[in-house]
């Protein structure tokens, strides 16, 4: 990693900072990075960044790398950080707002992490369009994208002979409804594909 | 006790045992479990990391539609359906401003009257005589790790029933049904939960972690209260088997099936049938 | 006879004129009705600022003084003494608080400050138009101090004033003296055995004739003020008379009920009837009434009948003691955090090899539950490796305390060095997340520690369990950037200090405020830190706020310089501005006494002549030795009878018109 200009990189991305600051809700200044978080977190074997070092680049304006990292979407919001953390910063909201933002600004998550964000879209289309998810539309969608065309294809005939997966989605009533929801955030936001 | 029952989109599916045993557990307990009548996804798993007013709006639809029930109290299975209503709800008691923007965009507007429990909750706050009344077959004999996960008992602020660190009300159930509820170490670590589908391999060494865990603490098999958890633990065990190259054998089961059978609940009835690892193994234990 | 008052408007360097603008407030009110001489001076405080009042009182006759400087509570008695020198009652005085209360806090308005000024030393030159000659009376005081607490805090501080000559009672309500410093190992940073150094002092103490120890006792009541303390001590019933005692110790040997000894933090057991240590002081035991199955159940009763002098009576009873002092000083000394109520990721105390440091400093004692072997409390194996986690309830906002605990960095460097020293192939890991080492010899100290092999890893822990008989610590690197995980033997957390349990209800007795973590709060935190801002009361070592051995004895030693110089004067001067009752006015109805938080009104009868006739009737009296003039009576006079002097209900009026005017 180049040296940081820290003169630049604070001043340049003060915009950046504050708004994941309001975004998530919680004071990030005030995170004396004494790793609790990423001593408690169950995926740091999976991540680039830990999440105190995730945290520490928010507070040095580091929008590039954090909205292209992998952590922000390998992390499972289980909030054992969350809980633990001595300063009362929720991490997993930070982990979020960003995930929120690195969404909206398009980039294509790298690594693994491609594959969650493909995953939430393909769940949330399914909950657009049906009102409910829909199991079997779901897991296709998501190896379609994914480019895994047989992820989980070895589990799916068991899954059906136990009658423990549909082949058909059920619509919601007020399908409409739900959709409309989608349709007034996007309005609203922006972002949600 | 009657509450507005949100069953969440993988009960009919994936969560179909959690599905049958709570309502033939209910039923026992005279527990009223009305269905929120076309209930839609509370947007769990997916809506959190994509917008914040969709994480509100689409549990929040579903408390506008409970709210015209006549009914004080949500309560679900699900954990991430639990997190989903009772987050939403606090905040939209909490933000006047929230709730308005909220409100003109779901079609079921929400006006903060509800309190949201997770199924646990529910059976846990019941008179402990009344579940004893109903134990016709204790589980004399039967070591189970209790297995919370996450979302039930974190964060605090929006959970808040029980202790994150170490909870005891499914332990506390278990123990009235006749079982030997085990201290052991992860009860609360994270399973992984979507990663199950996205990320196998990732989620492979969290679900190793947890069974080597289960399995060192000598359980007879584990109790969770979330049909992901169940998924990652029953249906993925072989891949953590197979990729991993262990040989866990260990069934699990949501603890209202547990509570069932001691109940005297036939296990077909329950849902024993349709798990991928051996229930019968629990069968023999507690005769 | 026309006043003559004399206005000095201070600048205070920039405080005051680089906001207000004094030349202006000069001009506004140098012909205010009364003020026969008014200027302006750079720093009224100084020498030459106090000699210019006094020749100006003596060139313009003078007979009252106003200063608009800084807040009264700082420099009026500067004034005051100066006014003095130059002749006048230093009563004839006001002071118009123009910085604090004014330039400090409009800094951003300089129009508006000045105004407020003009307005306040108008104010104060109507104030003082209605003075009068105030004179101080004097009482005697008590030339005796009590220490509350006898840890090596409240036993230095007793020595000092002993050494002074004077008398001191040295209260402690354990069963010996030497507080937590006894349960120590060895001391950082010499590393010298704390029994070693600190029973020496308990014996000095012991043997010093101007010291009476008080053990096994509590304070219970406290009345009166600064030199003039009524005390009420409950000796607690030892069950053994420590006057025929010998300390032979039969007793305890032979007693069978055995209970956790909280000495040793639960990790070792004592008697019912015992002594708490070695070479505790007294040396002589006591008995729990909660455990003796004597005084529980009338059962057993052996020490009774092994004593060769007949010592021990189970008829004795508690017994109240009152003693007259004119000083005292709390040391009540710090408790370690109950870390098993708050941290559920820790285990909530459920692990065994999970221990706080002072548990350690037991393990690792010669004289302590395991004769001075590091053992795993679990099984007694000894531990290969050693995790230390700092900052266990310190610095923790979320769920404990904000402060840090200042000696855990030290200590916890000593007890790696301990592990690596006694323990064959042992191996120290320290989680950190700062190392704060700002003593004489103390950086060094841990920095020999590094050099013998502890390994210092940056990052807090988020979880142990148990897995087998190992403990896993789940913690984290954030220098490497990475998640780590230790399987220990045995774990020791360095655990925040917080005032001992009790200290609330000592500061309730003595008068005198907590802060929000419950530590004694002192009068000044950088000028006057064994101070409280109750005249009289003073503060020693931990209760005052976490600290170490050094900075505790230094504490300690200030106290009682403290001490010594109040108990030095025979007499002490009383304020003169106190409640005065105008009989004529009043009607006897006593609700002053009523609202009297000093005791200081009492009913007294007069006999008047009405109409010829001697009649008897009863007024309000003040007993001027205790009022403190907090003016409630005055307040609660319905006929105004009662009035505070030096703020008289017409002073304050005039000032009020001076104001809406």
């Amino acid at each position: 990693m180049e040296s940081i200009n820290v003169n630049e990189s604070i001043v340049k991305n003060a915009d950046f900072t504050e708004e994941i600051g309001i975004e998530s809700g919680q004071p990030v200044q005030k995170c004396y990075q004494c790793g609790k978080c990423t001593a408690g977190c169950p995926l740091t074997f999976a991540m680039d960044y830990k999440p105190n070092q995730v945290i520490r680049m928010v507070q040095l304006g580091m929008k590039d790398e954090l909205l292209k990292c992998q952590t922000i979407w390998i992390c499972s919001n289980c909030s054992t950080c969350t809980t633990r953390c001595p300063c009362n910063v929720e991490v997993a909201e930070v982990m979020g707002a960003l995930r929120i933002m690195a969404g909206k600004s398009g980039t294509t998550p790298p690594g693994k992490a491609k594959y969650v964000e493909v995953m939430y879209d393909a769940l949330l289309g399914t909950v657009e369009r049906f009102g409910r998810t829909y199991e079997v539309g779901l897991v296709m969608q998501n190896n379609l994208k994914s480019g895994k065309l047989f992820n989980n294809a070895d589990m799916g005939m068991p899954m059906f002979q136990r009658g423990k997966l549909k082949l058909l989605p059920t619509k919601v009533q007020g399908a409409a409804e739900v959709a409309r929801i989608f349709a007034e955030v996007r309005k609203m936001e922006g972002g949600v594909k | 006790m009657r509450y507005a029952y949100f069953p969440g989109c993988s009960y009919h599916g994936t969560g179909k045992e959690y599905e049958l045993s709570t309502h033939a557990v209910a039923k026992k307990l005279g527990m009223e479990l009305v269905t929120i009548p076309d209930w839609s996804c509370c947007g769990a798993t997916a809506s959190h990391g994509k917008s914040h007013l969709l994480n509100i709006a689409l549990p929040s639809r579903n408390l506008g539609i409970a709210e015209g029930m006549g009914i004080d109290e949500v309560t679900t299975g699900c954990a991430a359906c639990y997190q989903q209503l009772a987050n939403a709800n606090k905040k939209m008691i909490e933000n006047e401003d929230l709730r308005n923007k909220v409100n003109s965009i779901t079609g079921k507007p929400y006006k903060g009257t509800l309190k949201v429990k997770s199924i646990v909750e529910a059976i846990g706050i019941v008179d402990p005589e009344t579940i004893k009344s109903q134990i016709v077959k204790p589980l004399t004999g039967l070591k189970v790790a209790c297995y919370y996960g996450c979302l039930l008992v974190r964060p605090p602020e929006i959970t808040g029933f029980d202790d994150p660190e170490n909870p005891m009300f499914i332990d506390n159930i278990m123990k009235l049904a006749g079982a030997e509820a085990l201290d052991w170490a992860h009860k609360t670590e994270c399973c992984g939960a979507s990663l199950g589908v996205s990320n196998l391999d990732v989620a492979v060494r969290m679900i190793d972690r947890i069974l080597a865990a289960a399995v060192e603490s000598d359980a007879d098999c584990i109790a969770v209260a979330c049909p992901f958890c169940h998924l990652n633990l029953d249906w993925h065990q072989k891949s953590v088997n197979r990729k991993l190259r262990k040989s866990y054998d260990i069934p699990v089961f949501y603890f209202t099936e547990l509570l069932g059978l001691s109940m005297g609940i036939s296990p077909d009835e329950l849902g024993f049938k349709t798990h991928f690892t051996d229930t019968k193994k629990v069968l023999s234990v507690v005769g | 006879m026309a006043k003559r008052i004399g206005l000095f408007i201070c600048w205070c360097g920039s405080n005051i004129g680089g906001v207000v603008d004094v030349p202006r407030v000069v001009e506004e009110t140098k012909n205010y009705p009364g003020v026969a001489f008014a200027t302006d001076y750079k720093y009224m405080c100084s020498e030459p600022g106090q000699n210019l009042i006094i020749s100006k009182v003596k060139e313009h006759n003078l007979d009252r003084v106003v200063v608009a400087s800084c807040t009264p509570m700082l420099h009026e008695p500067t004034f005051r003494k100066a006014i003095a020198r130059a002749g006048l009652n230093p009563y004839m005085f006001d002071m118009a608080n123009i910085r604090e209360q004014c330039s400090w806090v409009h800094s951003n308005d300089k129009e508006a400050a000045t105004q407020k000024a003009i307005a306040l030393v108008k104010r104060a030159l109507a104030k003082v138009s209605q003075v009068e000659p105030l004179f101080e009376s004097s009482i005697p005081i008590t030339k005796k101090a009590l220490v509350v607490g006898a840890g090596i805090a409240g036993i230095q501080v007793a020595l000092d004033i002993a050494d002074s000559g004077h008398e001191v009672i040295l209260l402690e309500r354990e069963s010996t003296i030497g507080g937590n410093m006894v349960k120590l190992d060895k001391t950082f940073p010499t590393m010298d055995c704390s029994a070693c150094i600190s029973t020496p002092k308990m014996v000095q103490a012991a043997q010093h004739p101007n010291i009476t120890i008080m053990t096994y006792a509590e304070l219970v009541d406290v009345q009166g003020y600064i030199g003039n303390f009524e005390v009420t001590i409950k000796q607690k019933a030892r069950f053994v008379d420590h006057t025929i005692c010998t300390g032979c110790g039969l007793c305890t040997e032979k007693c069978p009920t055995k209970v956790s000894s909280s000495f040793e933090l639960g990790m070792g057991k004592r008697k019912a009837i015992y002594i708490e240590f070695p070479q505790a002081v007294p040396n002589k035991p006591v008995i729990d009434p909660d455990n003796c199955r004597y005084l529980k159940n009338g059962k057993c009763g052996i020490c009774k009948k092994l004593c060769p002098v007949g010592a021990v009576d189970f008829e004795q009873k508690d017994e109240l003691i009152e003693e007259k002092v004119g000083a005292i000083v709390i040391a009540t000394g710090y408790d370690l955090i109950k870390w098993e109520e708050i941290y559920g990721e820790y285990g909530y105390g459920r692990f065994k090899d999970v221990i706080t440091g002072l548990q350690f400093e037991r393990l690792v004692n010669a004289s302590g539950p395991t004769n001075g072997l590091i053992q795993r409390p679990s099984d007694g194996k000894e531990p290969k490796t050693v995790v230390f986690i700092k900052c266990v309830g310190s610095r923790d906002e979320a769920k404990a305390k904000e402060y840090c605990s200042r000696a855990c960095c030290m200590y916890t460097a000593k007890h790696a060095h301990q592990v690596i020293e006694k323990i064959e192939g042992g191996h120290a890991y320290i989680f950190y997340m700062d190392v704060r080492t700002p003593g004489k010899a103390y950086d060094e100290f841990y920095r020999r520690t590094v050099d013998e092999g502890a390994q210092y890893i940056r990052g807090r822990v988020s979880k142990i369990y148990q897995s087998g008989d190992k403990l896993v610590v789940m913690g984290a690197d954030t220098l490497l950037g990475s998640a780590v995980h230790i399987e220990a033997d045995l774990v020791v957390l360095a655990t925040a200090m917080v005032p001992t349990e009790g200290s609330e209800k000592i500061a309730q007795l003595a008068g005198v405020n907590i802060d929000k973590d419950g530590f004694f709060i002192e009068a000044h935190p950088k000028l006057r830190p064994v101070e409280t801002m109750t005249g009289g009361v003073f503060l020693a070592g931990a209760c005052q706020g976490p600290k170490d051995i050094p900075d505790t004895v230094s504490q300690a030693s200030g106290a009682a310089a403290k001490v010594a110089a109040l108990l030095s004067n025979d007499q002490m001067a009383t304020d003169p501005m106190i409640c005065h009752i105008d009989e004529k006015m009043c009607s006897g109805c006593l609700v002053c006494k009523e609202v009297c938080p000093y005791k200081a009104i009492s009913e007294k009868t007069i006999t008047e002549r009405i109409a010829g006739q001697p009649v008897e009737r009863i007024v309000a009296s003040v007993n001027t030795g205790l009022c403190q003039g907090c003016g409630n009576c005055t307040v609660a006079c319905r006929a105004g009878a009662a009035n505070l002097k030096g703020y008289t209900n017409l002073q304050l009026l005039s000032e009020v018109d001076a104001l809406c005017r």
